[in-house]
């Protein structure tokens, strides 16, 4: 089975903070760390399950500048076989759209039984790029996968939905799934695996290698753009209470007194 | 200029909340621009919906279909391409939800329509649309432009906007479902998630953990603090994803929320009705022995 994993490279801000940089579009990045998106490393799980198992090649996409080359390396050292980087000064500032076209383009010629993504990113939360590969690859889809079982081209999945309910569905491969994290457990790489992985090459494409446009991708391509960044009003509903922890105890005690809680 | 569209969300003979929040919202956007608003409701055997549409929205589309009757990407967006084609609505808003955001950026990049998804508010200005989504986990907002195009798309976000009542009666129109090819995505059920044994949605108070708790060790601690208040642990997502706690055990937001993070920032204070800023490993300890000290005297 072939299988195409496209990943995503992100900035770990859980712990962070962030800030708004000059130009007020973009986030102060120099003090970030950046890894897998986390739904992009099920995606490569679930991938690399399936090779187990069937036995083929996992491929593994993704788009952006040279640092990329430590994502798609820790993807290979977990069970990827190939990894290809696309990436463009021109790339820069593509948004779901062009993104999704850019990796389409770079996809349609590579043979493959599977697409599997992320099903959304940490950093932009778009929740666009994957289910909009599928069409422009003229295949089915499904998203945020629970659960996949393939037997002879037809893969039967189950998308998780609002509220614990789960749709189940089938269609025939090529098809591209969107990856809920929960589905499997990612491992982590052996020191062997990590090390045989740097000496692997890492191929990369160009706006001209992929034969695009440089109107179809990056800002240019973008269909949407964003205008300014800005801190969501804070607390706009929390009421907070300040102090020491004896203090905020005290007050949240009376507090759950008063709405009958206690 | 042209009508504001709002996609209609039902499943299994429900209408779903978020329809009646972005028809409100879809409301206030087309008396704002002076336009119709229109509703959309493709499904089967769902007339008893066009009523309650009909409230919001000056005019209900209502495409009736037996491949239509469950939800598939595939054949709404083989019947919204059409109709949006004919119609050229200016905005057409879905749900940002399981539904919504799998028939979207399959709609998008089929009608060759800009799509902003996620968005959190929606601002219409002159004949441009802007849109405001939240990213980095809620940390920024992003206002968001859209290329200049003929018609834009927009998912919203799950309890964005208030709901308001409207009591207008628009008119239901029935249109011809254009001729549908089998989809090569077939449905074919739903599956309810198996309950558990603790039903979270019938406890009056939830202590909530998520990935602050850094180790699992720390459940335990919090499950007494729960027991005190005599509610349930309950955590986020993140937990589940690492098997500390059960599938059912994963929250929603809704009652009174207490949030406690140590970031002055964090975006879950938006959500709560009080806010410690500090560490819940110094809180939490003193908490459960007030709430003991209360309890005994």
């Amino acid at each position: 089975m072939e299988i195409v994993v496209c990943m995503k490279r992100v900035p770990e801000t859980g712990d962070a903070e962030i800030a708004v940089d000059s130009t007020g579009r973009d986030i102060v990045r120099d003090r970030l760390t950046y890894d897998i998106n986390e739904s992009d490393n099920y995606a490569l799980e679930e991938a690399v399950l399936l090779k187990e198992k069937f036995g083929g090649t996992v491929t593994l996409v993704s788009m952006g500048p040279p640092e990329t080359d430590e994502t798609l390396r820790m993807g290979l050292a977990k069970g990827g076989d190939v990894a290809v980087r696309l990436w463009d000064h021109r790339f820069a500032r593509s948004d779901g759209h062009a993104t999704a076209f850019v990796l389409a383009k770079a996809i349609r010629e590579m043979e493959f039984d599977l697409v599997l993504t992320g099903c959304i990113a940490t950093d932009d939360g778009r929740t666009q790029v994957g289910v909009t590969i599928a069409a422009l690859l003229g295949i089915p889809h499904a998203t945020y996968v629970m659960k996949v079982d393939i037997e002879d081209g037809i893969a039967t999945v189950q998308s998780e939905l609002e509220g614990g309910l789960i749709a189940v569905n089938r269609m025939k491969t090529p098809a591209l799934f969107t990856i809920q994290t929960g589905i499997n457990e990612p491992r982590y790489p052996s020191l062997i695996s990590i090390k045989k992985a740097t000496a692997k090459e890492i191929r990369t494409l160009t706006l001209d290698d992929l034969g695009l446009e440089a109107s179809s991708a990056g800002e240019e391509g973008s269909k949407t753009k964003i205008v300014k960044l800005t801190p969501p009003p804070v607390g706009k509903r929390a009421e907070i209470l300040e102090g020491a922890p004896e203090v905020v105890s005290a007050r949240l005690t009376e507090i759950f007194k008063e709405k009958g809680m206690i | 200029m042209r009508d504001i569209f709002v996609l209609a969300e039902h499943r299994r003979g429900e209408l779903r909340d978020i329809t009646i929040e972005m028809l409100t919202k879809g409301r206030e956007l087309a008396e704002c621009c002076g336009v119709p608003l229109t509703a959309v409701l493709l499904g089967h055997g769902v007339d008893r919906f066009a009523e309650k549409l009909a409230s919001y929205a000056d005019t209900v589309v209502l495409i009736d279909h037996p491949q239509l009757e469950n939800f598939n990407s595939e054949t709404y967006q083989a019947a919204l391409s059409p109709l949006l084609e004919d119609r050229q609505p200016f905005l057409t808003l879905i749900g940002h939800t399981a539904f919504g955001i799998d028939v979207a950026p399959r709609l998008s990049a089929q009608s060759n329509i800009p799509l902003a998804t996620d968005c959190i508010d929606i601002r219409c200005e002159d004949d441009r649309v802007f849109a405001v989504r939240q990213i980095y986990g809620g940390k920024l907002n992003a206002e968001v432009s859209y290329e200049n195009a003929p018609q834009y798309l927009a998912t919203i976000r799950p309890a964005s906007f208030p709901v308001r009542e409207y009591g207008l009666k628009g008119e239901i129109v029935r249109t011809d479902c254009p001729a549908l090819k089998t989809p090569e995505r077939e449905f074919l059920e739903y599956v309810e998630a198996p309950a558990g044994e603790v039903d979270i949605t019938q406890a009056d108070v939830i202590v909530a953990v998520g990935r602050g708790i850094k180790e699992k060790e720390t459940l335990p601690l919090v499950e007494e603090l729960a027991k005190s208040l005599g509610g349930v642990l309950a955590c986020s997502r993140p937990i589940v994803d690492a098997g500390w706690l059960p599938k059912d055990r994963q929250v929603g937001s809704s009652g009174t929320i207490v949030a406690i993070n140590k970031y002055p920032n964090a975006p879950v204070f938006n959500e709560a009705d009080y806010g410690i800023v500090g560490d819940l490993f110094k809180v939490l300890p003193t908490l459960k022995e007030k709430i003991a000290e209360l309890k005994s005297g």
